[in-house]
């Protein structure tokens, strides 16, 4: 009974994928860090995934092709990201993947896209997932060594040389940390102190004090992400700093003004993305379009503002959406290689342009130097 | 100077913090020699919904006495639901199951509320104090005037009333205290509703520093136990002591030594303290009548 009963379900199942495939369909796949540790991550990029791929479906498809789309939540952990990698490409024979929130995950599927010829497209921060260059993997966040050199262009414009950094020992403040001290020396910039705070610490006065001392300090930056950035920034209001501070990227969002309190925050630069100041951007951008189209379509969905980090997996999908459309296949071959040509193309992130050499297509320019103003943003470039 | 000033005035602040969770643990351990690790959601449940009250336009006294209530009805149902079923369980898996509950506070007050930060407005404005080229915030003197409180509170309630006393009495000999006629399942009931009630209290002072979100509690909490046990478990002297000695400790480290071992050299110092006084400063040691 029980064999019967188990050849009817796969006869079925094979049906089902028959019919599939004779419907024409674009298979993509997707694994976000939904939940877990990485969830300020990987929220905001399931979300967006699943609004665009029912926002290109509405719209009669790709070339009259649907998408369809499936979506694990690997909660932060490689192990999971591996066996959903491999799920995406064995059993949901998807065309291409999006995903690997973080850095540990990405590494993971990065290996078996590699391996199988699927295009992947990763939404983690460190440079090593591009460089060295791998076939079929790209991806859209600019690196956090990106972020440092922007901050450092900024100081030097205005003759900082000698900082002090406070960095949060979580895994964005670290890698960051790492990044900067390693980029220091060519941008000229000398770093005078180096303190660091646990994520979850309650006071950073001790540290911002020790900085204080430091003979010749002329700024402070602080890479970190969650609430040690806010309380990092309250202390140094507190303590009465009257050199300015600098924040990462990670922290660029309207919530770390409230947190942090419009006071305190006042005069605060850091490098943000076109998506956070959609407001304020001129109506002539290359970028306005797409970014207040996707902030008000989010904004609609899901009655929050779409973070920084949704932006690098819209991005995502925008580009594998104009690849498979300029290919006019679903091969993965012909997808990888259409992603390869992606020339000038805008998204909420930056202008992407893709080379052989080159599978993250980005620029400084990507980055926009605003400050906080009037508990608000002032773009400063 | 200023500096070693500004060290104290960190210490003390993030001192408080701790002892004002370390005291939530005191009353539930001295009725139930059980270490109640729900206690930090109890302090995360403070500040989360008196943020939400507040929002909902609720002033901030009456946002902070509902969640108070609240915390302190969700203590009692840990009792009642959880512990109390499992009463002739050794207390060891009573601890595991504070650990249980723990985890399902936090995951229901990750649907309830949501995954974001959030902030109260501190209570007296964000001037700072001067103090001889040292600042304090007037919120860090809210936190330390809130541990000193509840530590005068609990220090008249288990030495001065016949309630606390019978509390003891529980902890020590549960059979006995029956036959004296004490009714130990409401002293069991009060004990959690009063830690969980305490715990949110210190979460709606704190919160306006370190912020909230659903998941804090695992941090406080763990901070706390360890004041806890420097101090000597369910003393709320040594709570007291213990937390502000504890963030002594890791402002001291931090501003001397290097802030990569701040968290390091402290636990290494309870360590050491408690190889010496296993009790902790304050703690009794156990008398065994034979």
């Amino acid at each position: 009974m029980k064999t019967t009963t188990r050849t009817a379900f796969a006869v079925l199942l094979g049906m089902g994928a028959l019919s599939g495939a004779a419907q024409a369909e674009i298979r993509l796949g997707a694994s976000v860090s939904a939940t877990g540790p990485a969830a300020f991550l990987g929220d905001p990029e399931a979300k967006t995934i699943e609004m665009m791929v029912e926002e290109i479906n509405a719209g009669g498809g790709i070339d009259g092709e649907e998408i369809v789309l499936t979506l694990y939540d690997d909660g932060g952990d490689p192990n999971k990201a591996r066996t959903f990698a491999t799920r995406l490409i064995e059993d949901d024979e998807v065309v291409a993947i999006i995903g690997g929130s973080t850095t540990g995950t990405t590494i993971s599927i990065l290996d078996m896209a590699e391996d199988e010829g699927i295009p992947f497209i990763s939404l983690a921060g460190a440079i090593s997932i591009v460089d060295p260059v791998r076939e079929y993997v790209f991806k859209t966040p600019h690196t956090d060594r990106m972020a440092c050199e922007k901050i450092f262009t900024d100081m030097k414009a205005q003759d900082i040389t000698k900082i002090g950094m406070i960095s949060g020992t979580d895994g964005f403040g670290a890698s960051m940390q790492a990044e900067c001290k390693e980029v220091a020396g060519d941008q000229g910039i000398e770093i005078l102190a180096d303190e660091t705070y646990g994520p979850q610490d309650a006071d950073m006065t001790p540290q911002l004090t020790r900085i204080r001392d430091t003979e010749g300090v002329q700024a402070v930056l602080n890479p970190g992400f969650g609430q040690g950035p806010a309380i990092v920034t309250r202390n140094y209001a507190q303590l009465g700093f009257e050199i300015p501070m600098y924040q990462s990227h990670g922290v660029a969002s309207n919530a770390f003004i409230e947190l942090t309190g419009k006071d305190a925050a006042e005069g605060i630069r850091l490098p943000g993305t076109a998506l956070l100041i959609g407001d304020l951007l001129a109506e002539d951008d290359p970028q306005y379009k797409v970014v207040t189209e996707y902030t008000a379509a989010y904004q609609a969905k899901y009655n929050e503002e779409p973070s920084t980090f949704a932006g690098y997996a819209h991005d995502a999908v925008a580009l594998l959406a104009d690849a498979i459309a300029r290919a006019g296949s679903t091969e993965p071959d012909a997808i990888r290689d259409a992603l390869e040509e992606t020339s000038g193309f805008v998204g909420t992130t930056g202008t992407y342009s893709f080379t052989p050499e080159d599978h993250l297509g980005l620029d400084l320019s990507a980055f926009r130097m605003l400050e906080i103003a009037d508990g608000g943003w002032k773009q400063l470039d | 100077m200023d500096a070693l000033l500004q060290f104290i005035f960190s210490g003390m602040t993030v001192g408080a913090v701790y002892a004002l969770v370390a005291l939530g643990f005191t009353i539930i351990y001295n009725a139930s020699d059980v270490v109640n690790f729900a206690q930090g959601e109890f302090v995360m449940l403070g500040g989360m919904i008196t943020v939400f009250a507040h929002q909902a336009g609720m002033p901030l006294p009456l946002a902070a006495a509902m969640a108070v209530v609240a915390a302190a009805g969700g203590g009692v149902a840990l009792n009642r639901l959880a512990i109390e079923p499992a009463r002739s369980a050794p207390v060891v898996s009573l601890i595991i199951i504070t650990i249980g509950a723990s985890i399902l506070i936090r995951g229901a007050a990750r649907l309830i509320f949501d995954k974001q930060l959030h902030r109260l407005p501190s209570f007296s404005g964000d001037t700072p104090i001067r103090i001889m080229g040292a600042t304090i915030l007037p919120q860090s003197l809210w936190v330390m005037g809130g541990a000193v409180a509840v530590f005068i509170g609990l220090w008249l309630f288990f030495s001065r009333t016949l309630t606390g006393k019978a509390v003891l009495a529980t902890a020590n000999n549960r059979i006995a205290a029956q036959l004296v006629g004490i009714n130990t399942r409401w002293i069991m009931t009060l004990s959690f509703g009063l830690s969980a009630a305490i715990g949110a209290l210190a979460g709606v002072l704190v919160t306006p520093i370190t912020l909230v979100s659903y998941d804090v509690g695992v941090a406080l909490a763990l901070k706390g136990f360890a004041a806890a046990m420097l101090g000597g478990m369910g003393n709320p002297r040594g709570a007291l002591l213990g937390g502000i000695l504890l963030g002594l400790l890791e402002s001291m480290t931090a501003g001397y030594l290097s802030s990569q071992y701040k968290d390091a050299v402290a636990f290494i110092v309870i360590l050491a303290v408690l190889f010496v006084m296993p009790q902790g400063i304050f703690g009794k040691k156990p008398v065994e009548r034979v």
